[in-house]
């Protein structure tokens, strides 16, 4: 069949045209639910590393909302630098709220935030953060059986940035829990940080040393000496397991949730 | 059902299998199967864009122009790939992060584009709607039967449910870490390839 040059290139943009709006419509219509389905995964995720949840219990949207909704968790804003709890957060160019609050990416879109130039803290250059945010977020789980801050952390593996959250008893004094929503590593290797059974040798694990300085530690598998604050890395995966060692080093660290630890220590 | 109708059906079933006789698709029969419950979203996704692209592209097949038919294709293709993955994305979260980037990958999946090339362009849309669903179906009965064993041996599993009681969860099964890999797929789709020929000698090429 022959068609002339006037036709193939109108065959094209029609079919570009149409294809375009359908995709774009259905984009647009089915919006409202993904966001859902994302908020709803990321709540989740708050309530199993607090250990509201346990390893494989589900529970319905409503009752996992209802958490979100009656005050039991709370959702904190917090300068970096100083420690301090922000007020209203909601007066920080680029802020919403403090739950739809992602510090990473705030930093990236707001260029006045205090880029780390002069590391405080050498860890933080290999987690790979380019800048590290001048506020972050921090979540107060307040529950009949939970009391603990969450700490959303991230840095960098092997592969991939790691992100996801440690959960903290409210005194401090050990970790509750930790777990990684999003990594690209190494199926069955670096992968297994998500493997509930690698992730259950951190709850207990002593947080600060007699100084205040963080000695929580992933050592390389097999070389735990203190078990006490070590945690034993994952065979296999020695890149992966140094990335998670740093970002609790670096998280835990004045360069990190330090300054706010600090101030809630004192408190208690 | 007349004869051609059930030779359209039937065939990628068996003798012209997609995955197993025209070695299409192999990239996501390793990649979604070690679990059974993904390669079950994953054969849906496929049987979708498959059975509507062929419909699509056998209705317009007279008006597509043939110097840019397969980048015609690859928009039809490409944004049915796209239904697939937001609906997907809305009403199955879970099992959507899981496949993360493989429904995307359906645009480059050789079996869509082989059979619009090969059979859409050239038959009435109902002959290619069927043509695009049996091949779907000789997809998903591969990825099935793969994502069956690699879940049963490799974890212990079907559906997600213990089966064989691992050790890891405290039971006597040791789970076959090899068959979580990748190589695992490849030696379960050798051994229905062997099977499958041993059955129907036909299929066996001749030597030379």
């Amino acid at each position: 069949m022959d068609f002339s040059n006037k036709y193939v290139v109108g065959f094209a943009v029609v079919l570009c045209l149409v294809c375009a709006a359908a995709v774009s419509v259905l984009a647009v219509e089915l919006k409202p639910q993904q966001e859902a389905n994302m908020l709803l995964d990321r709540r989740t995720n708050v309530l199993r590393v607090a250990g509201v949840l346990e390893t494989g219990e589900t529970r319905t949207a409503e009752e996992i909302n209802a958490f979100f909704e009656d005050g039991r968790i709370e959702y904190l804003v917090v300068e970096r630098a100083s420690g301090k709890v922000v007020d209203d957060p909601s007066t920080i160019e680029g802020i919403d709220s403090a739950e739809s609050f992602d510090a990473t990416k705030w930093a990236k879109d707001n260029a006045k935030n205090d880029q780390l130039t002069s590391p405080i803290d050498p860890a933080y250059k290999e987690t790979q953060m380019r800048v590290v945010p001048a506020y972050l977020q921090v979540i107060k789980v307040t529950t009949d059986e939970v009391d603990c801050l969450v700490l959303p952390i991230q840095g960098y593996g092997l592969w991939s940035t790691l992100r996801g959250y440690l959960a903290v008893s409210r005194d401090l004094s050990h970790v509750i829990g930790i777990t990684y929503y999003e990594h690209g590593e190494t199926p069955g290797l670096g992968g297994e940080v998500d493997n509930p059974s690698w992730k259950a040798q951190f709850p207990g694990k002593e947080i600060y040393g007699d100084q205040g300085e963080p000695i929580l530690e992933v050592k390389k598998s097999g070389m735990v000496t203190e078990p006490s604050h070590q945690v034993d890395g994952m065979a296999g995966a020695t890149i992966t397991t140094d990335g998670v060692d740093l970002m609790l080093e670096f998280w835990l660290g004045d360069g990190g949730y330090g300054p706010y630890l600090k101030a809630q220590r004192g408190d208690a | 059902m007349d004869k051609e109708t059930k030779r359209i059906l039937l065939d990628p079933l068996h003798l012209k299998n997609p995955i197993t006789l025209q070695v299409l698709g192999i990239c996501s029969a390793l990649a979604v199967t070690t679990k059974l419950e993904t390669a079950l979203v994953m054969s849906a996704a496929l049987t979708f864009v498959l059975t509507s692209s062929n419909t699509v592209i056998s209705l317009l097949r007279n008006r597509i122009p043939g110097s840019i038919r397969i980048i015609t294709q690859l928009a039809i293709i490409a944004s049915l790939v796209i239904v697939a993955d937001q609906v997907m994305k809305a009403y199955a979260f879970g099992v959507y992060k899981q496949l993360s980037v493989f429904v995307g990958l359906i645009i480059t999946n050789c079996i869509v584009m082989g059979r619009a090339e090969a059979f859409a362009m050239a038959n009435p849309p109902l002959k290619s709607a069927l043509d695009g669903f049996a091949n779907s179906m000789g997809y998903a009965a591969i990825l099935l039967y793969v994502g069956f064993f690699r879940e049963l041996f490799g974890s212990g599993k079907i559906l997600g449910f213990p089966v064989l009681e691992a050790t890891n969860a405290g039971g006597w099964y040791v789970p076959n870490g090899l068959l979580v890999l990748s190589p695992g797929a490849f030696f379960l789709i050798g051994l229905l390839i062997w099977v499958q020929r041993s059955l129907s000698t036909e299929l066996v090429e001749e030597t030379n």
